[in-house]
């Protein structure tokens, strides 16, 4: 199984290394972990994306409330939500092959951010699929580099995970 | 204006600190200065690990906060083993250390050690204080946070700068700790489920451990056991939280536990599981642990529901105060069966042990009889020692059996000690010892001569690290390796320290030798020359169900 939760953590030096540490030290898998302060700039939002049994999954959910720099844990796996990555991919490319990079980038409404002699940079944001798409299409032509930002979510609505609620 | 130094003692006071264990050095000197001046006592140990241990020792004792303090790299590291076993045993401690200026994190200065990163695992919370400004506020919650919930250490790492930095003391006001609410009341629907399942049961077994005693709730547990007439088998760290007297206590249960405290377990249709994590020590092969049974699991700490063994109904909250809303809705429905099938049980699988020669658990005994009627506690060391003071020491009230438990710390007992005479100055301490531990923390003779601290020390000395030793026994073929020791004469070394020693070779000398050591008012070793090769007895092999137990 997979869930995804959206945590909300005190912008306190240290907390990113509290959060990876439990991690680790519990033995639980991290399949994408994003981070960055909110409105709030006392507050970081964590979107961890992690992979387990149940059981294992429910241990997470609770060991996080435990650490004190953590505010809310909230799973969003099984609730109306918008999830999006965003990547930057590096490709080979020459004046043979840059309109048919062109084409596929536009196909999955992408942009071409940069261009030099013999390579592009593509910017694609998507759900997980469209990025795996993406990536897939741009191999034939070599890819060089590639990173991926690692999910980011929010539920649907008038839903909200906040401080408060 | 205060000093960094000045402030942290004025917090500390107002945190009611009446004595801090520690050990001075370069990042700690303007607290040093400021002590100077204090009326909190000052503990110096002559090893910061035991400044650690003493600090939990009083903790375990009290129910306060034991507070301990060390100076930056080697002192902090060394306090390292002394939070982690006050970590897994979920003890109240403020653990203080200095670190080097701020100017200097990070770039490997002299006595720099990253000891929050090193402590992250082993605390509750920790804290580097980069301003003074900031001092208080990070002294209250920690005091907070150490002493609510499921209690455990928290460090406060500060640098020399800060601690010599001059500000005003200013109050930091109430405490608004956004990410920790602990809760006390258990949810009203559970207990009342709770109730339900209780009243259908036909072979209840309470399993009781430290959560009883930090909760404060020996009472409630007592009532409860009485009103549903409930046998009550604890861990090691539940000792002390039911008589040993009672008619209802079963002892401890799990690897060493007695056979008919492991049959109770295994055969019960509900288990009552109270303040407990279902250690694998406890449980032996989980899918076996009371596997007939219905299980309820109460625990401050959610995160213990489920982790190692699935649970019918969990209820949330401070053991005491969920105990006193579950006796509320208790009606008594003992079935007369189950007690006389335990008590069957009992006859027939006694905790024994052969009477010739000056055996171990003849010593505890005789130690256990003698200390009767009077106000004491008892510290272990851990190995054989340990596990026959838990099998054969009969502990009467809280508080008063104090162990390592989840870390199983050698070393722990003595310094330990040393804390637990420090709380309760009144009492008789004796630290249950066997003659490799001791060798761990064997320097603090000096600090208890030092404090004038009366404490006593009974070595069960078998010449091996004895339970090592039976796990080679039992386990690999008798093959020794490395566990018998050569010792040094200890009544020699006590003396050496200005302590007390005496030897003690047979049964007889017992009983004279514990009187000695009560009336002296010198801290005593006592060696205790037992057999060599005693064992542990039953013991479940590892992997096993409890219900299969050697011996
Ligand atoms: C610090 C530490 N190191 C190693 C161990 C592993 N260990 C567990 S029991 C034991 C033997 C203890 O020997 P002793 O203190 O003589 O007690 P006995 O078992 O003989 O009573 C050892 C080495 C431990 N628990 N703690
Ligand atoms: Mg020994």
């Amino acid at each position: 199984m997979r869930s995804t939760y959206s945590v909300l953590v005190e912008n306190n030096p240290g907390v990113l290394a509290r959060v990876a540490g439990l991690f680790s030290r519990r033995g639980y898998n991290i399949d994408s972990l994003s981070v960055s302060r909110t409105d709030d700039p006392s507050i970081s939002r964590m979107t961890i994306v992690v992979e387990g049994e149940k059981a294992v999954l429910e241990q997470v959910a609770k060991q996080l409330r435990k650490l004190v720099d953590v505010i809310r844990v909230h799973d969003i796996t099984d609730e109306p939500h918008v999830d999006r990555e965003l990547v930057l991919i590096k490709v080979n490319a020459d004046s043979g092959t840059r309109g048919d990079i062109m084409q596929i980038v536009e196909i999955f409404r992408g942009r071409i951010v940069d261009v030099g002699e013999y390579t592009s940079i593509v910017e694609v944001t998507g759900d997980e699929g469209k990025i795996n798409a993406i990536e897939n299409a741009l191999k034939p032509f070599g890819i060089m580099e590639l990173v991926r930002t690692g999910k980011v979510a929010m539920q649907r609505g008038i839903q909200t995970v906040l401080v408060e609620d | 204006m205060l000093t960094g130094g000045q402030i942290l003692i004025e917090c500390l006071k107002n945190e009611g600190v009446d004595v801090v264990f520690g050990y001075p050095g370069g990042a700690v000197l303007p607290i040093y200065d400021a002590l100077y001046d204090s009326d909190i006592l000052h503990v110096l140990t002559r090893h910061e690990q035991a400044a650690a241990h003493a600090a939990d020792g009083y903790a375990r004792a009290t129910g306060r906060p034991g507070v301990c303090l060390a100076t930056s790299g080697p002192g902090a590291t060394n306090l390292v083993t002394g939070i982690a076993t006050a970590a897994m045993d979920s003890v109240p401690m403020v653990a203080i250390t200095g670190q080097v200026p701020t100017t200097l994190i990070g770039k490997d200065a002299f006595q720099e050690a990253d000891i929050t990163g090193i402590t992250l695992p082993i605390t509750k919370h920790n804290y580097l204080v980069r301003d003074v400004n900031e001092l208080p506020r990070i002294v209250k919650e920690a005091f907070y946070i150490a002493t609510t919930g499921r209690p455990g250490p928290v460090l406060i790492d500060i640098p020399r700068d800060v601690s010599a930095a001059k500000t005003e003391y200013r109050d930091p006001g109430p405490i608004g700790l956004r990410g920790y609410m602990p809760r006390l009341a258990g949810e009203p629907a559970r207990i009342a489920a709770a109730a339900k399942l209780i009243a259908q049961a036909k072979r209840p077994v309470i399993y009781a451990g430290g959560g009883v005693i930090n909760s404060g709730a020996a009472e409630y547990l007592k009532k409860l056991a009485e009103t549903i007439m409930a046998p009550v088998a604890v861990t090691l760290m539940g000792i002390g939280c039911l008589p040993g007297d009672h008619p209802l206590f079963l002892g401890m249960l799990g690897m060493h536990g007695a056979r008919y405290t492991n049959y109770a377990v295994n055969e019960c249709d509900l288990l009552l599981a109270v303040g407990v994590r279902f250690d694998d020590r406890v449980t032996g092969k989980v899918e076996s642990f009371a596997s007939h049974a219905k299980v309820i699991h109460i625990d401050i700490d959610p995160a213990e529901f489920g982790k190692n063994v699935p649970v019918d109904i969990s209820i949330a909250g401070d053991v005491r105060t969920v105990l006193v809303d579950l006796i509320k809705n208790l009606t008594c429905n003992p079935d007369p069966a189950w007690q006389e099938k335990i008590a069957l049980w009992k006859k027939e699988y006694p905790l024994d042990y052969s009477r010739e020669g000056l055996r171990p658990q003849a010593v505890i005994r005789e130690l256990s009889d003698t200390l009767q009627g009077r106000r004491y506690r008892v510290t272990t060391e851990v190995g054989q020692n340990q596990m026959w003071a838990a099998q054969h020491f009969c502990i009467t009230r809280p508080r008063s059996f104090i162990s390592s438990g989840g870390l199983g710390t050698m070393g722990y007992g003595f310094p330990a000690a040393i804390g637990v005479q420090v709380a309760c100055p009144d009492e008789l301490v004796f630290d249950i010892a066997g003659d490799g531990s001791i060798q761990m923390n064997i320097q603090e003779l000096t600090t208890a001569v030092n404090y004038r601290l009366p404490v006593n020390v009974a070595i069960l000395n078998n010449g091996y690290l004895g339970m090592v030793r039976q796990w080679q026994e039992l386990f690999y073929n008798r093959r020794y390796s490395q566990t018998e020791l050569l010792n040094p004469d200890f009544v020699k070394v006590a003396e050496a320290f200005g302590a007390e020693g005496i030897r003690v070779e047979k049964i007889a000398e017992v009983g004279p030798a514990l009187e000695q050591a009560i009336a002296s008012s010198r801290p005593v070793v006592l060696d205790f020359i037992v057999e060599r090769e005693e064992n542990v007895m039953p013991i479940v092999p590892p992997g096993e169900a409890i219900s299969r137990m050697l011996g």
